[in-house]
């Protein structure tokens, strides 16, 4: 392989696998640039004041999306609140109290699967579980189906980051008389608490767009509600129904909230990534 | 915790809030196996409902229900071929398409990138993997398929000679909703998934191995072919069953642009159908008890596949790299 100078060969081969590397980080940056400047140019044209004044309209009628973008505020804030509950419980039990136990395996590589399970499946299951005894779709079902699909992130980070807190400060509160779960509540949640915002907003990002769980759990609601009991209209759920629709106007408020969810999922992305370097700077 | 008995408990306030901080100690641990139980269950939970749901459909048609691709709601009558097929050859294309770019990505990203450039670069192929899959499927049915149709799809068909193995191949109506088009736009969803977990394995390598290479007169190709990625192959291939676990479950995108057909697609540009389109286009509005049965039977089929693929990534990649 040795010669005095590289071979022509070989340079060729170098040559033509560095411009495939750029090339295909050039075709996937352009895939996003195309995706974001459509969605915009659509988005915008379709953007007005009733979008977020005027719930859904019949067909042919004037409206907007107010009772789907509240139903999606109102399913994602319920399915946060239980996500994070159960999720930071389960991921400082993997990182403080398994150790190498094989219940700890177990439980860590069940929630891994989770993590990339296919979202309708979840959608089957509260279906099966909440919809069907229940008699009827509801918004709470739909939250427990985002809820579901928002925990394994947040075990995931929430394990990540407690396990990269050094064994000694365990020790130096332990060491001050203060118990374990005092130790973990006001030690190392706190010292943690940067790593474990981020994982709770990336698991917002995640279920803030899904669209196949709803679509049997909380279903829509043509009517501006309150009522999580009741069927829910939704954002994502919405969207699929106007965009599939023979309506312009209804097309329009579907590139409208398309654009509405992007934003807010890719500026919550965007804010978990900035959030996870402000430690390392103070 | 050695002071916690009662009965010599000196007088004082310390020993009580000792005794106090093992009860609640006990009640923490406890409340956090709950939450990671509660997790297993769970995931439980999901098969055996799925298993019950379907369970009907199973015991009308038996072995059938695999092997038949007919899928009549009127005639009652269902057969999973046809999705399970699609779902297959289009989560197969994409990963195929997706697979040589990702790697592109993740070496660039890892070896070539200007400094400056890694982290804006890096984060908008993180973005890419952010937009919903409903977004996906709006760009792909109105801004992706009538390009592809007018500008790849109708070529292609017009060269096909009449009468050939390639006519058949690409017979299809040219509106761009198609298995191949919808194969692309997966390809698209999984590649940064892909790239990242590549990127990962890549940035574990030990400096000392791709220094010694490069010692002994290797270019970057060279010790990327015959050092990096021999070093991470077991991840490598994790990372790649990862990236087609994700396609294998893909729902709203394929939806949107797939074109809904069942039965066996013959040709890449024929309309088509997987097991995730095919529950999200029809559960809702299922016609009766044995269709929903079906339905959720299509599930349980999708969850064992994807299960079984996702299973083997995670070992694979848990083998690579021991934290």
């Amino acid at each position: 392989m040795s010669a005095r100078s590289p071979s022509l060969g070989r340079r060729a081969a170098q040559g033509a696998f560095l411009v495939f590397c750029w090339a295909a980080t050039g075709v996937a940056l352009m895939a996003l640039a195309a995706i974001l400047w459509s969605l915009f140019r659509q988005g915008i044209a379709g953007l007005n004041l009733d979008v977020f004044t005027k719930s859904t309209p019949a067909p042919g009628s004037q409206g907007g999306l107010l009772n789907a973008i509240l139903g999606s505020l109102m399913m994602c804030a319920v399915a946060m609140a239980g996500a994070t509950t159960v999720g930071v419980l389960a991921g400082t039990w993997l990182s403080e109290f398994a150790k190498q136990s094989l219940y700890g395996k177990v439980v860590r590589f069940v929630n891994d699967v989770l993590l990339s399970a296919p979202s309708i499946l979840v959608g089957l299951f509260i279906y099966e579980l909440l919809v069907r005894p229940a008699g009827g779709f509801s918004g709470f079902a739909g939250s427990a189906a985002l809820a579901l699909l928002a925990i394994p992130v947040i075990v995931r980070t929430t394990e990540d980051v407690l396990r990269l807190q050094p064994t000694a400060l365990r020790e130096a509160s332990i060491a001050l008389g203060a118990p374990v779960w005092r130790t973990i509540l006001t030690v190392i949640w706190k010292s943690a608490q940067g790593g474990m915002l981020t994982g709770a907003l990336l698991a917002f990002a995640r279920i803030s767009g899904e669209t196949a769980p709803l679509l049997f759990t909380a279903l829509n609601n043509q009517f501006l509600s309150l009522d999580l009991t009741k069927p829910t209209a939704n954002l994502p759920v919405v969207i699929f129904q106007f965009a599939l629709s023979a309506y312009d106007d209804w097309r329009r408020l579907a590139w409208a909230g398309a654009m509405l969810i992007a934003v807010a999922v890719l500026a919550v992305t965007i804010i978990a990534r900035l959030a996870t370097r402000e430690p390392k700077r103070s | 915790m050695s002071v916690a008995t009662d009965t010599d408990a000196p007088p004082g306030a310390a020993p009580a809030r000792t005794a106090k901080g093992v009860v609640f100690d006990r009640g923490f641990e406890i409340l956090c196996f709950a939450a990671a139980t509660l997790l297993l269950s769970a995931l439980g939970g999901l098969i055996v409902s799925l298993a019950i749901g379907g369970w009907p459909a199973f015991a009308k048609f038996g072995f059938t229900f695999f092997v038949s691709s007919e899928w009549d709601p009127v005639q009652e009558v269902y057969g999973a071929a046809g999705p399970i097929v699609g779902t297959l050859v289009t989560a197969t294309l994409a990963l195929l398409f997706a697979l040589p770019f990702a790697f592109g990505v993740a070496i660039f990203l890892v070896e070539l990138c200007p400094s400056k450039l890694r982290r804006p670069i890096g984060t908008a192929v993180e973005l890419l993997a952010g937009i919903p899959s409903i977004v996906y499927g709006m760009w792909g049915l109105f801004v992706f398929a009538p390009w592809f149709a007018h500008h790849v799809q109708m070529p292609i068909m017009m060269q096909a000679p009449p009468g050939s193995i390639w006519e058949t191949l690409t017979a299809g109506i040219p509106n761009g909703a198609n298995i191949l088009t919808a194969s692309l736009i997966m390809a698209i969803m999984v590649l940064p998934f892909i790239a990242a977990t590549m990127r990962e394995l890549l940035l574990s390598i030990p400096p000392a191995v791709r220094e010694s290479a490069y010692g002994l007169g290797s270019n970057t190709f060279e010790v990327i072919g015959q050092v990096s990625i021999p070093y991470i192959r077991t991840g490598a291939v994790g990372a790649v069953m990862l990236g087609l676990g994700r396609a294998l479950g893909e729902t709203m995108a394929v939806t949107f642009i797939i074109g809904n057909a069942h039965g066996f697609p013959t040709s890449i540009f024929a309309s088509g159908a997987t097991i995730a389109s095919t529950i999200a286009n029809e559960f809702a509005e299922a016609t009766g008890a044995l269709h929903t049965a079906s339905l959720i039977a299509l599930g349980l089929v999708l969850f064992l596949i994807t299960f079984a693929v996702l299973g083997l990534a995670r070992l694979l990649i848990a083998r690579q790299a021991p934290s």
